[in-house]
């Protein structure tokens, strides 16, 4: 469960750069839900992952995530709970580091980290296994350091690192934006299948508005720091993109209707 | 010109590379490891000296004292640590604060003397340049390959643990450790206190081998730490993959450094124009990677 209280935050607060990121937020989330979050450029839909993530400190608001308020937590205290794509396949993995390693260093999310072996003997048969089922040829290639991989090879090993401890909940930040189409359609559908396998709560930040309606149970739409529109069930799996630039403009006035970066 | 006065200065130049090779070592951890260049350095290799001579000469026994000074070693790399992560000082102005302050803790330690000197006729220590042309276990550069040698196994095996990791994944990409559950402050604090404790257990190896430690010791260290990194990674960067070769190919970078010194000064440079060449030199080193980037980008461009 994720419960997420009229959540707002300001950057560079009384200055020239005043940006009000998040204008109060209020959502609740049911363990196994599938959201999709749509919404133009600076409408706050990352800014909400990162409010979770506790990227950065939010001005007011609660967040509880299965049933333990971390609004005060630091980032790192409340990855146990999180698991994380970002959109720059860079930012997910450790470049200098063996892909082993990686994957490693995801396991032990959560757990006190002592002079126990960075890799056991065990790890490394369970891993290679959990990298064939990629289908990558990765498993062949444990030692290597993850910056001679690819982007969409990076993406998809993040995306095994950010649920090998099954998290509470998943935040894919926009995380095929930066694949070529074939690429991204590929890390979409790993996407999909290992969050329906594992019945993951899961947020997925999209532009491509038909992904939003294909995948989820639920859809949220954002604009200017706010959700402007949120469907379930039935309801959305007979959306049409139509339908969605309709609602936006009805939701957030004519003048957005057009806009042009929803339609990307 | 006599290439006989040469050779016979090579002994005390391998020596005194294995010496700063340990040193260069702690400069890896936190320069390549940690991606911080921590200027702490500077202080702290004359901290450990310090410590180590000013307990040696109170009577300390020889292992106890050079325990002090890895430790005192480690709580300069802590301030560091803390005027970086708990305060928000970048950390190199962060590395140059706890440096000047070294200063003057390290005249504190000293008596407020710029130098002190240790009897070797009456105090027992591990290694002396008198004995650097001497055949047997007593002699400094087969010492230094013993220490050099332990203490590369130590870190392999530390780097090879799940904190080990953890720091590693710190200095390669920091957004990642967090989102992996790694205090990465802690990760940098833990990191700059092992540097620093090695240089300072430099420190103190220096001061037993030329028998004094002098405030100035460890001005420039930071500079000739970088250099014995930078000649491991030009000489030795397409050989040496494993971790443990990496640390050894930097002390090999450090002997390599004092021999080259060794063989200008035998050309005839000014002992004084030492620094100003030993800095040219490796922010020349610095620029290669840069100014091969730019090549590669205006060969992509054209």
């Amino acid at each position: 469960m994720l419960d997420l209280t009229d959540i707002r935050k300001t950057f560079n607060p009384n200055s020239i750069n005043q940006k009000v990121a998040l204008d109060g937020v209020t959502l609740h989330l049911d363990d196994g839900d599938f959201v999709t979050m749509i919404g133009g450029n600076g409408a706050g839909k990352s800014s909400l992952l990162n409010a979770i993530a506790g990227v950065w400190p939010v001005d007011t608001g609660k967040i509880v995530i299965d049933g333990t308020d971390v609004t005060g937590l630091s980032e790192h205290k409340r990855a146990p709970w999180l698991g994380r794509v970002f959109q720059d396949p860079i930012m997910g993995t450790a470049a200098t580091m063996q892909i082993i390693e990686n994957l490693a260093l995801a396991k032990r999310r959560g757990q006190k980290r002592g002079l126990r072996p960075g890799v056991t003997k065990a790890e490394k048969d369970e891993y290679r296994e959990l990298l064939a089922t990629l289908g990558l040829g990765l498993e062949d290639r444990l030692t290597e350091k993850v910056g001679l991989l690819s982007g969409g090879q990076r993406q998809a090993l993040t995306l095994l690192m950010a649920t090998l401890n099954k998290p509470k909940l998943l935040l894919l930040d926009e995380h095929t934006a930066a694949l070529d189409p074939r690429t991204a359609q590929k890390v979409l559908t790993l996407s999909d299948q290992i969050v329906s396998e594992n019945k993951l709560m899961t947020m997925m930040v999209t532009h491509n508005m038909k992904d939003a309606i294909r995948y989820g149970n639920r859809l949220i739409m954002m604009n200017a720091g706010r959700i402007i529109l949120d469907i379930k069930g039935d309801a959305k799996k007979n959306l049409t993109v139509r339908d969605l630039m309709d609602e936006f403009a009805k939701a957030s006035g004519e003048e957005l209707a057009t806009d042009r970066t929803l339609l990307s | 010109m006599n290439i006989g006065s040469l050779i016979s200065a090579l002994p005390g130049a391998i020596a005194q590379g294995l010496i700063w090779g340990v040193m260069a070592i702690g400069v890896y951890l936190t320069y390549k490891v940690l991606d911080i260049a921590d200027l702490t350095v500077d202080g702290t290799m004359a901290t450990g000296g310090a410590v180590c001579v000013m307990m040696l000469l109170n009577g300390a026994n020889l292992w106890v004292a050079m325990l002090c000074a890895v430790l005192a070693g480690m709580v300069a790399g802590l301030v560091t640590g803390i005027f970086h992560t708990a305060m928000g000082i970048p950390a190199i102005l962060a590395g140059i604060l706890t440096q000047l302050s070294l200063y003057s803790v390290n005249l504190a330690i000293m008596g407020f003397k710029a130098n002190q000197g240790i009897n070797f006729r009456t105090t027992h220590i591990l290694i002396s340049s008198r004995n650097v042309k001497v055949i047997g276990v007593e002699n400094p550069i087969f010492i230094m390959i013993i220490i050099t040698a332990l203490l590369i196994a130590v870190l392999y095996w530390f780097f090879g643990r799940e904190i080990g990791a953890a720091l590693r994944a710190t200095g390669s990409n920091e957004r990642m450790a967090r989102a992996q559950g790694i205090n990465v402050n802690i990760a940098k604090i833990i990191g700059l206190m092992i540097s620093n404790g090695i240089v300072a257990l430099s420190s103190a190896l220096y001061a037993q081998y030329q028998g004094a430690v002098d405030v100035n010791m460890g001005r420039g260290g930071i500079v000739i730490g970088l250099a014995a990194v930078i000649i491991s990674t030009v000489v030795f960067g397409k050989v040496f993959h494993n971790f443990a070769l990496k640390l050894m190919g930097v002390s090999l970078g450090a002997v390599i450094y004092y021999i080259v010194i060794q063989i200008v000064l035998w050309l005839g440079l000014n002992t004084n124009l030492l620094k100003l060449l030993s800095a040219l030199v490796v922010a020349v080193f610095l620029a290669i990677p840069y100014w091969k980037g730019r090549l590669a980008k205006g060969a992509k461009n054209a």
